[in-house]
């Protein structure tokens, strides 16, 4: 039966599982969902995200959302294939979550709104509200301050190896570097040598690959 | 050596660590953060926490800090310990795992602006916003609506049994029922009497007592 994802391939967390998956070299089935007609808030697709957001995941019989936790499965259940993406060593998988936390509650905020104002409104024919964009850069730059002392440290934000705690910024992290917030992760050395590398991964460039397919 | 909490009893997320190792039975020292004096930007403090927040935490010489991954931590290395709050199974985990992320993404915004409005804003001489709590209030009574259909099907958030997907609720839980917004929660059949049988627990009455004393 395989894992499906039914998400919208603009969606950034689409794309933080897709690239989970790419990275395992897992198979599994894209399950397009058709956001412009509201197809994620009809009772099909509730009954597998009741807040009806993309993505929704299935494997066998396990119904999961929340792209983080999806991802914390794929990586636990499938350990032992492709790119290790945790870690078995309770202590080093302690880290990896703090990290993985810091993405979530520090990072994502900020990189969220930019995303918004930058990124999704100019597509919409809406107006970029720079007094948001001026703020959030602020946020954003506070949260990567603390990032490049880590950088200093750790080639990646979890340890030595690449992890989750990583591969969870690429998808604000690539649209951002669209946009006049790159500044933001280019003025820091470490971060900017840090963003250079995940985003160059190839897992990461076969999520890109479906993307410009779909365009 | 043993483990140290780095935290304030006013603070939300040091509570969520404190009923995390009071349900474990586990020995810990606390260590109290004056905020007051902005002991949490000091130098010593921030080679705990970077971002300059309580709580930080320390078992022999690992340093950890976000009371979530401090929490999953201690579940997992002490699995044995206390009271079960994730599970050995992978799939049980996932679903754990998902309501873990709810609390996290869906929850905590709005119960983290209700509580500054109502209950710390209060506490500094500070005006409550309005218009912000009508907002919130909807907000957070929409992932309630959720947590109620999740309900009627599931006696805990993550399955059978009471886990960090439930215990992470509760510092602001405890601090909104204290308010006006206490009826967002008790609106709800389900969801009143689960968040009745999480905040009952002896665990979490121990971080309660701490607070009051």
């Amino acid at each position: 039966m395989g894992m499906k994802v039914h998400g919208a391939i603009i969606s950034p967390s689409a794309m933080r599982v897709l690239a989970c998956l790419y990275e395992k070299d897992l198979d599994f089935q894209f399950v397009p969902v058709d956001m412009a007609t509201a197809q994620h808030k009809n009772k099909s697709f509730l009954a597998l995200n009741p807040f009806g957001q993309v993505p929704a995941f299935e494997d066998g019989d396990l119904k999961l959302f929340e792209s983080r936790a999806i991802n914390k499965y794929i990586a636990s259940a499938y350990s032992d294939k492709g790119t290790p993406l945790i870690n078995r060593d309770p202590k080093k998988m302690a880290i990896i979550a703090v990290w993985a936390e810091v993405e979530a509650h520090k990072y994502e905020p900020p990189a969220n709104k930019l995303t918004f104002e930058l990124a999704i409104k100019p597509l919409m024919g809406m107006t970029t509200d720079d007094a948001v964009v001026k703020e959030q850069e602020d946020v954003l730059g506070k949260v990567l301050d603390v990032y490049e002392a880590r950088l200093a440290e750790s080639k990646y934000l979890g340890g030595d190896s690449f992890s989750l705690a990583d591969l969870h910024h690429l998808p604000t992290m690539t649209l951002l570097m669209g946009t006049r917030a790159k500044a933001v992760f280019e003025s820091r050395p470490h971060v900017r040598a840090w963003s250079a590398d995940i985003m160059a991964r190839p897992a990461w460039n076969k999520v890109l690959a479906m993307k410009a397919a779909a365009a | 050596m043993g483990m140290k909490v780095h935290g304030s009893l006013i603070s939300p997320a040091s509570m969520r660590v404190l009923a995390c190792l009071y349900e474990k039975g586990l020995d810990f020292q606390f260590v109290p953060v004056d905020l007051a004096t902005a002991q949490h930007k000091n130098n010593s403090f921030l080679a705990l926490n970077p971002y300059g927040q309580v709580p930080a935490f320390e078992d022999g010489d690992l340093k950890l800090f976000e009371s979530r991954a401090i929490n999953k931590y201690i579940a997992r290395v002490y699995t044995d310990k206390g009271t079960p709050l994730i599970s050995s199974d992978p799939k049980k985990t996932a679903v754990i795992n998902v309501w873990l992320e709810v609390e996290a993404q869906k929850y905590e915004p709005p119960a983290n602006k209700l509580t500054f409005e109502l209950a710390i804003k209060p506490m500094m001489g500070m005006a409550t916003d309005d218009a912000v709590v009508k907002k919130q209030e909807d907000v957070l009574g929409k992932v309630l609506d959720v947590y109620e259909a999740r309900f009627a099907e599931s006696k805990y958030l993550g399955g059978d049994c009471f886990s960090l997907a439930d215990l992470h609720h509760l510092p602001t839980m405890m601090l909104l029922m204290g308010t006006r917004v206490k009826t967002v929660f008790e609106s709800r059949p389900h969801v009143r009497a689960w968040c009745a049988d999480i905040m009952a627990r002896p665990a979490w009455k121990k971080v309660v007592d701490m607070k009051a004393a």
